[in-house]
């Protein structure tokens, strides 16, 4: 056992190395942390880690429990970009990818990552459709007796006047890049889906600190 | 306008046949007369409107003749017709006399042209016989009627005479303001009013009631005088134009027939026309007293204030208890039944309804009953703010320049409201019922709006959006947080904004969230706590809520003057907001102090190295601030600050440059930082800002910096070198009062260095300084009066001032309220009469100068009663005027000044008393009122200063042999002995001189004794 967990250190240190070359904002030692966690997350198959990804369940109920994300179709969302090539399941390399974004990006990658996550269909627009479909739950208390629609549509047609630059009725990734840097309060416009800070050091402290006592 | 008609108008009661009357009043006449030209306009104004038919005919009797019709109309005997005619070939007006119908504007506009001087009859005849012309100009179903081609034309019509009526409403709203009752109780406040302006200020002799017996209506006239609406009599004695006996009644005040004096048998007639009070009658029958008022422009003020609650609304209170005729009643009747008539109006065209609705306030004040008539749903609830965004920070230190006072003025500013208003309406609904991410969107598209504008702060007022704001600060939400604070600063330059937002503890939120970490919310919450803290109660609310502290902690950055990493510059960005909110709390003294046991000192100094602008300003700012207080004024000199200060003088921004040199201006009060100033060249930048004398703040930071600094006399020789006096010479004409205040005191301190004086003359300064003698600033004219005193020290000076009659100016400032200037007036005096050719010819030649100046020793302030010593013995040089001062018992005022423990005052009061003693018996007068025995005690005073002039005083007193008496008694000799060693050769002779006087006595003494 101390062999095996011995090569599995060396193994996860050769990866740790590449990939944290690969990846911004992480150096060895917390890429290697990282792919620790992983590896406990995914259960006690570590060695199979190549076949095996975390799923779609387990993903979401991190970003449920650890960064305080509530919305499940924004969470499903956030998995898929996660997960890059679209298999339904993250790899070592997807996870330590989607966590430098969503813990230490820039405010570009940020930018990129919400409106993936934003673009339902991934067409490269934000339709008034997706909004609607995003923001349908926003309003808590009811305005009006009126068609609760009505506010819903609204609010999005106030989306539009504020982030549509291009007037074409819908927001393309530039007109979102555009209004998030001239507000950058916009970043999340249609619902959370970035921990925050309160979160994220509370997980790095967990990630960093656990796995360096192993 | 049927409403209007229905409504404004005055109608009569109605006669026998039920049919009632216009009545003719000023009211109707003016509504009358703006119908006129609205239909005489019409056709003009209107054209495609006008030729419209109307869905009824209005008739009435008219007065007009066939006769008077001419062409376009086919006349024939009994009837006329006009050519023009409807579709269906109608014709539009049609008359068969007396009775005539029309059937559009445009014949209506033409009957009334050809109407001529009979127009008003016939409009007044046309409206009588149609109560409701909108009736039947617009059918009964108005703008619903489907099918008619011309129904957008019927609409614009129908928009044209509501605005009308609307016009009407507001005409008759003025009208009814002016045309109030006036009620017993305005009568009494406005007859003690003016009583209150006899006696002192003599604009009247004096007010009187002609019956001391109130009813207990609080009329004073007789019950069958009441009936007619008098309440009391006046005899009124005019300063000019004799007794008026004046009538006040109802209606107002008018003259009456002499009542209250004697029997007369038309006492009660009305002799006068009829005024709206007693103050407007006696403005127009006193000349006098219209002319005191409008002298008394400032007192006016309130006074019209006052004036307004004399027109009291009609249902406020009725003298009537009494029996009242028919008439009387009957008008009551109709004046009072307005304010309730408009109550019922149908509240149809949206205009129309907020003029009834400012009615159904019953509006007892002007300003009130116009915003009733500029008519917007706005005006009720605003006011137009003072504050523009960027004015805020160039106010300076005095806490009298709060925006305390403001309260809700009645803006006019705008007549319709802003689409934007509407919007933020919704937004603030989102706020209200949305999660974080629509609340996030509301924000920051509220943000797009014009916040600037009043008109959208106030929106988010009205609608609650305050409240949510605030509350928002309160979870746990950064975005909303950080988007409400963005709001926040925006709008809390509207002083209204910054009050509501006190009133609704947000300030207490901002300071707590002071302590988050996140540096970006920590920026917005200071900078909107420094947009807040503009007035008093929230400085205090800021202080009491530990704000001070946290502010004064986010100074602790490190900047490094070189490159900063992002980060650091996000803590330069801390620094600053922090700063700039101290700088608002720093003009209470309590937070001044606060500020200062927090520990701000040494961190301002650190930042104080910054190289940026943006972050100086504050903290200089700041500075400034502070260093009203001496304990700051150690502090700047003590971190070395003073450098700092002085290099920024020389910076490219303005405004920092003014907080620098007002910094400067308020710490130079110290001989050490002065010597600082000029140890860091900080003289010369001063003088090299002299030059931008457009920026009128910066120019008077400078010249007081110049003012405080010239004070040292080193300082002086420096500014002598920069030839600075020719250029402050220049700055004495043409400059605000700030800076003449500032330039003068500069001159005055370099006019203490002799050549400076012939320099000041040299460059024309002598003029200019002695015209300013004449004005009213307190600060000006002691500085002014201290500039003239130095330069009188040089006689070619002496001589320009005499020739411009400087001397009685300054005389005449002795007359001056204030004891600085009295004090400082008096110095100045001194050099004069010293200088001037025939100097005791010009003192006599000032009538009363020298009582005056004499009966100043009864001042209670030191420094004025030193100041005028000096001045009389510069006066007592003169024998005559000595004679004269005597007279005017100069010596027992000068002895009842001994018992003085003022060294100054001492010092001058014997120099005072050694003069006096020239004349006549005045050195025995002072032996006996008391002055030698606590002369003799100035010889033990502290001040070396005293010494000579005491001992000169004593030797001209001990030429009267008690006086040698009492001074032996008091133990002199010992003491002037003493004196004797001094090396002053004036003390020494003077001390000898009067040891000689007493020994001399002693001697004759003993030789009539044992001789």
């Amino acid at each position: 056992m101390a062999e095996m967990s011995a090569l599995s250190r060396k193994l996860i240190q050769n990866m740790a190395e590449t990939l944290s070359k690969q990846v911004k904002h992480f150096n060895k030692t917390e890429t290697e942390c990282l792919i620790r966690l992983f590896n406990t997350l995914l259960g006690e198959k570590t060695e199979s880690k190549a076949t095996h990804g975390l799923d779609r369940g387990k993903f979401r109920n991190i970003l449920h429990s650890t960064f305080g994300l509530t919305d499940d179709m924004i969470m499903d969302r956030v998995f898929r970009t996660f997960d890059k090539d679209n298999d339904s399941s993250l790899s070592v390399k997807e996870w330590i990818e989607g966590l430098a974004v969503f813990l230490r990006g820039t405010l570009d990658e940020k930018i990129k990552f919400c409106f993936v996550v934003y673009d339902l269909n991934g067409d490269g627009y934000i339709s008034r459709e997706e909004m609607f479909h995003m923001l349908k739950n926003s309003l808590i208390k009811q305005l009006t007796e009126e068609d609760p629609d009505e506010g819903i549509k609204d609010l999005v047609e106030i989306v539009l006047k504020k982030m549509d630059y291009d007037h074409d009725s819908r927001i393309s990734f530039s007109d979102f890049s555009n209004a998030v840097r001239d507000e950058n309060l916009l970043l999340e416009a249609f619902g959370p889906c970035l921990p925050d800070l309160k979160s994220i050091q509370a997980f790095e402290q967990h990630a960093f600190q656990d796995t360096s006592r192993t | 306008m049927g409403t209007a008609i229905k409504r404004v108008f005055q109608w009569s009661r109605p006669n026998d046949s039920g049919v009632s009357v216009l009545e003719d009043t000023s009211l109707n006449r003016d509504l009358l007369r703006h119908i006129i030209d609205f239909v005489q306009q019409f056709s003009t104004v209107h054209p495609n409107e006008a030729s419209m038919p109307f869905y009824e005919p209005l008739q009435w009797s008219t007065s007009l003749q066939p006769s008077d019709f001419h062409s376009e109309y086919t006349v024939s005997d009994t009837s006329v017709e006009s050519q023009e005619t409807d579709a269906d070939g109608r014709p539009l007006l049609h008359m068969t006399p007396p009775h005539i119908s029309v059937r559009s504007f445009s014949q209506l506009s033409k009957l009334l042209v050809l109407s001529d001087d009979r127009k008003f009859k016939e409009a007044e005849a046309c409206l009588e016989a149609n109560r409701d012309p909108m009736l039947k100009i617009l059918g009964p179903d108005v703008g619903t009627e489907p099918g008619q081609d011309s129904s957008e034309d019927k609409l614009r019509l129908q928009v044209i005479l509501r605005q009308l009526g609307t016009q009407l409403l507001g005409n008759s709203v003025h009208q009814f303001s002016e045309d109030i009752m006036v009620s017993p109780v305005a009568v009494k406040r406005e007859v003690e009013e003016l009583q209150g302006l006899c006696g002192e200020k003599k604009r009247l002799k004096s007010v009187l009631y002609t019956s001391d017996f109130e009813f207990s209506n609080s009329c004073r006239s007789p019950p069958w005088r009441q009936v007619h609406g008098e309440i009391a009599y006046l005899i009124i004695e005019t300063c000019d134009v004799g007794t008026l006996f004046v009538t006040c009644s109802t209606d107002g005040a008018f003259l009456n027939g002499g009542i209250g004096h004697g029997r007369h048998e038309n006492a009660f007639d009305r002799k006068s026309e009829v005024y709206r009070d007693v103050t407007t009658l006696l403005k127009n029958k006193s000349p006098h007293f219209a002319e005191d008022l409008m002298k008394q422009d400032l007192q006016e003020e309130p006074q019209t204030a006052q004036k307004l609650q004399h027109v009291e609304a009609v249902d406020a209170e009725e003298p009537g208890q009494t029996p009242r005729s028919y008439e009387q009643e009957e008008k009551n009747a109709t004046e009072r039944q307005e304010p309730a008539l408009n109550k019922d109006l149908e509240p149809s065209p949206p205009n129309c309804e907020i003029a009834t609705e400012s009615l159904k306030k019953s509006p007892k004040s002007e300003s009130k009953k116009k915003t009733a008539a500029s008519g917007s749903p706005l005006t009720g609830c605003t006011s137009s703010h003072k504050a523009s965004p960027g004015e805020g920070y160039s106010e300076s230190s005095s806490e009298s320049e709060d925006d305390e006072e403001i309260i809700e003025r009645r803006g006019d500013s705008y007549t319709d409201v802003p689409s934007e208003y509407w919007h933020i309406q919704k937004l603030v609904k989102y706020l209200k019922g949305g999660n974080q991410t629509a609340t996030v969107i509301a924000l920051c598209s509220m943000r797009d709006c014009n916040l600037a504008q009043e008109a959208c702060q106030l929106a988010i007022r009205d609608v609650g959006g305050l409240e949510v704001l605030i509350n928002l600060l309160d979870t746990e939400e950064l975005k909303c947080k950080i988007g409400s604070l963005k709001i926040l600063k925006e709008i809390s330059h509207s002083a209204q904004i910054r009050r509501a937002i006190v009133d609704l503890g947000g300030l207490q939120t901002m300071v707590s969230i002071l302590d988050t970490p996140d540096k970006q919310l920590k920026c917005l919450a200071a900078e909107t706590i420094a947009n807040v803290a503009r007035f008093r109660r929230a400085r205090r609310t800021v202080r009491q809520h530990g704000g001070i502290w946290r502010l004064v902690k986010l100074l602790e950055c490190a900047p490094k003057p070189t490159t900063l990493s992002t980060e650091q510059e996000k803590d330069v960005e801390v620094a600053r907001c922090g700063a700039l909110a101290l700088w608002s709390c720093s003009k209470s003294t309590r937070n001044k102090e606060a500020i200062r046991k927090a520990g701000a000192i040494p961190l301002l100094g650190r930042l104080l190295k910054s190289p940026q602008n943006n972050v100086l300003i504050p903290v200089v700012g700041t500075l400034q601030e502070c260093a009203s207080e001496r304990s700051y004024r150690i502090a700047i000199q003590k971190e070395g600050m003073i450098e700092d200060l002085v290099k920024n003088l020389s910076c490219d921004n303005q405004e920092l440059q003014t907080h620098c040199a007002s910094a400067i201006f308020k710490c130079a009060e110290d001989k050490q930082t002065r010597d600082l100033v000029r140890q860091f060249n900080g003289l010369h930048s001063l003088v090299v800002l002299l030059k931008q004398t457009e920026n009128k703040q910066l120019l008077a930071a400078t010249t007081g910096a110049i003012w405080k600094c010239s004070i040292s006399m080193e300082n002086v020789e420096k500014f002598e070198e920069y030839r600075v006096l020719q250029t402050l010479v220049a700055l004495l004409s043409d400059q605000p009062e700030e800076v003449l205040v500032n330039v003068v005191g500069a001159l005055g301190e370099c006019a203490q260095r002799p050549v400076n004086r012939i320099a000041i003359r040299k460059s024309g300064g002598i003029p200019p300084l002695v015209s300013l003698l004449t004005g009213t600033n307190q600060a000006l004219l002691i500085n002014v009066t201290r500039a003239v005193g130095a330069c009188a020290m040089d006689p070619e000076n002496m001589a320009i001032i005499d020739r411009l009659d400087g001397v009685r100016l300054l005389w005449s400032l002795l007359k001056n309220p204030n004891p600085a200037v009295q004090a400082s007036a008096a110095w100045a005096i001194c050099p004069c009469i010293e200088n001037a050719k025939d100097s005791g010819e010009m003192v006599r030649s000032f009538v009363g100068g020298l009582e005056l100046i004499v009966n100043l020793l009864n001042s209670p302030n030191s420094e004025v009663l030193a100041s005028v010593c000096a001045a009389i013995s510069k006066i007592a040089k003169d024998e005559e005027n000595l004679a004269v001062i005597t007279d005017h018992s100069v010596v027992p005022m000068l002895s009842s000044l001994t018992n003085t423990t003022d060294d100054n005052l001492r010092r001058y009061l014997s120099k005072a008393i050694a003069r006096c003693c020239m004349w006549g018996s005045n050195r025995a007068a002072f032996g006996e009122a008391g002055a030698v025995a606590p002369l003799v005690h100035y010889l033990c005073s502290k001040d070396p200063k005293v010494y000579q002039t005491t001992a000169q005083a004593l030797f001209q007193l001990s030429k009267d042999p008690n006086n040698c008496i009492t001074m032996h008694q008091s133990g002199v000799v010992k003491l002037l002995i003493g004196m004797m060693g001094s090396s002053d050769e004036v003390l020494q002779e003077a001390a000898a001189s009067c040891v000689a006087n007493i020994r001399r006595l002693a001697l004759a003494n003993e030789k009539n004794r044992f001789g």
